[in-house]
């Protein structure tokens, strides 16, 4: 049966909205665990280290946190390859390009693809930076993260390859959201009007959360 | 009016196809675009040059052949199809360009002409209801609560003229598809075979090479006769709806 | 058509249909111009197919117009109404549905009767009074 459902556009399409939403309730989990640098590096830090506590005596150290790790890497990686080969089924059905092109009125076809890519290269760097350190300027210091973020938005490029993200992020789930109601047959006429407030919100705040941290270290708040 | 027309010619399925450019005069403004065709094509016949080959048929917006794609729009810039098109929706000068619908499952057969049957393949593969024709029964015997007979009726309105499957940047099918399998699946006639209609039917909108919706929406604003993207909605619902119920057996 | 085969029909205006039909077939023949071949797609042989067709249909229509010399449903014979101008049938000669079988083009077609039976119910004259 899954074998049918994945072979499917609709399953496919499902595949991926169900992924990205596990990715999106992952985000607004995140960003109120961020927004905890506002009270010093006491709690933010206190804070990280309980999430590799999780679940004890139960679960041991980190296991949780490794398990939503596998999670939210399954959904990266169906979110994308579904993505992928419904463009691609896509570009097939359209083998010749119309002449006369229009200006698309809806931002939203041109902005999808684009923007996961970016945010796929984003997650990438992000975490090389602030979980491994690997690129991480400066000293990276293991169980510091508050010093470890103050470290990466105190330089001019931590901040641009933040900020067009966090932008790309609020776009993406602007539409996402949206289309993902849609494909898992849950919008109707009457409720349309109220997923896309939801929809802007979500993208609304979320943005604004997530890029008050480098606001933050830029102006001192944080530091 | 006068208008300069540049418009998609193409001898067969084989030949790669190019536009060529026409000049035409004298278009009344209550013309109909499809009658401002013909006037091009007999022009075109006095001067022994091959006339533009077009699908047309009732002429009336009500058969789904016309397939016209005016200036990037399917069927133009109003609301309507091509053969209710009228010259006073352009200006005198205007350039107008005039395309084929655009997808690998509507080749094309000559100029403006597409191959349609991958529609035809869709609703034999479920839109319908497979009942005895005899006599008709008694038409109250069968009680329809009236908001499902309205949207079955709002869903029945599409004529199949594929001007979805041309605005979609995807080259998507599904507001078709969608729109009969709302149509039957709200039903009571349609429920013996409502899993196995949005099944079958999105199977073999997948197989006839049509893309996969983003939910652009180009569709509905390009229809004719005013199917809504939340038919989309719906049928997507329909088949999830199924699929778990065919699970389960 | 519309002018001798509309809505009302006479017999001179019929037979004067019936000689301008062979006239405009000739003209149509002799100065066609069909442009591409028969071996492809080509929509003007499939309109001047239809001509052919649609020159056959209005000879028939008006052969079987002028043959009926009544007044029934459609077909409205000036020559058969009652004094109130409404439609006049004539029963004991016309109770049958024609089917004309094609002979030729130009050539008259054969005419079968099939005969309508009225066993319980018997057709009167149509009255607004």
């Amino acid at each position: 049966m899954a074998r049918t459902v994945w072979d499917s556009s609709v399953g496919k399409k499902t595949v991926m909205a169900v992924s990205g939403l596990i990715m999106l309730m992952y985000l607004v989990a995140h960003v109120i665990g961020n927004l905890k640098i506002f009270f010093g590096p006491g709690e933010f830090n206190h804070y990280a280290h309980w999430l590799r506590t999780v679940g004890e005596p139960f679960m041991h150290y980190e296991w949780t946190l490794w398990l939503i790790r596998v999670v939210l890497v399954v959904a990266v990686v169906a979110h994308a390859v579904s993505a992928y080969q419904l463009s691609r089924r896509g570009m097939k059905a359209r083998p010749s390009k119309y002449v006369h092109r229009k200006a698309r009125t809806s931002y939203a076809t041109r902005t999808m693809r684009w923007g996961g890519i970016i945010l796929g290269l984003f997650i990438v760097w992000h975490i090389l930076d602030l979980t491994t350190g690997t690129v991480h300027s400066g000293g990276f210091q293991e169980g510091r993260p508050y010093q470890n973020v103050v470290d990466t938005f105190s330089t001019w490029y931590g901040n641009v390859v933040y900020l067009v993200a966090m932008l790309a992020v609020g776009l993406h789930i602007r539409h996402g959201f949206w289309s993902a109601a849609q494909t898992l047959g849950a919008g109707s006429r009457t409720r349309d009007r109220a997923l896309k407030t939801v929809a802007d919100i979500l993208a609304l705040l979320l943005t604004a959360g997530f890029i008050a941290v480098p606001v933050g270290v830029m102006t001192g708040v944080v530091s | 009016m006068k208008l300069t027309l540049r418009v998609w010619r193409q001898k067969n399925a084989d030949d790669d196809g190019a536009m060529s450019t026409y000049e035409v005069d004298g278009i009344s403004p209550d013309m109909s675009f499809l009658e401002m065709l013909d006037t091009l094509n007999e022009e075109l016949i006095l001067r022994g040059e091959d006339p533009v080959a077009f699908d047309h048929d009732c002429r009336e917006g009500i058969c789904g052949a016309c397939s016209l794609v005016i200036n990037g729009d399917a069927h133009g810039p109003e609301r309507t199809t091509t053969c209710q098109l009228h010259m006073r929706s352009f200006r005198d000068g205007d350039r107008i360009d005039i395309e084929p619908w655009r997808a690998s499952a509507f080749p094309v057969i000559k100029d403006l002409v597409v191959d349609r049957s991958a529609f035809d393949r869709i609703i034999q593969a479920g839109g319908y209801i497979t009942a005895p024709t005899g006599s008709a029964p008694e038409a109250h015997a069968t009680a329809v609560p009236k908001p499902d007979a309205d949207l079955a009726f709002e869903h029945a309105e599409c004529i199949g003229c594929g001007a979805c499957v041309a605005a979609c940047p995807n080259g998507a099918a599904m507001l078709f598809t969608s729109a009969k399998i709302n149509h039957l699946n709200v039903l009571p006639q349609g429920a013996p075979e409502r899993e196995t209609r949005v099944l079958d039917m999105v199977a073999q909108m997948d197989e006839e090479g049509f893309g996969g919706c983003t939910l652009a929406g180009e569709c509905a604003t390009a229809c004719p006769k005013g199917i809504p993207l939340v038919s989309i909605t719906g049928m997507n619902k329909e088949w999830l709806r199924a699929t778990r119920k065919v699970a389960k057996h | 058509m519309w002018e001798f085969c509309g809505m009302a029909r006479t017999d001179s205006g019929l037979r004067k249909a019936l000689g301008r039909i062979p006239q405009i077939r000739e003209e149509f023949w002799r100065r066609i111009k069909v442009p591409g071949t028969g071996e492809e797609f080509n929509q003007s042989l499939e309109k001047a197919n239809r001509v052919v067709d649609y020159l056959e249909l209005a000879e028939l229509m008006c052969l079987d117009a002028l043959h009926r010399a009544e007044s029934c449903g459609g077909h409205f014979r000036e020559e058969s109404q009652t004094p109130e101008g409404e439609a006049a049938r004539r029963d004991e000669e016309f109770a049958y549905a024609a089917a004309w079988e094609f002979t030729g083009t130009g050539e008259a077609p054969v005419l079968h009767r099939e005969d309508l039976v009225f066993e319980y119910v018997h057709p009167t004259q149509r009255s607004y009074a």
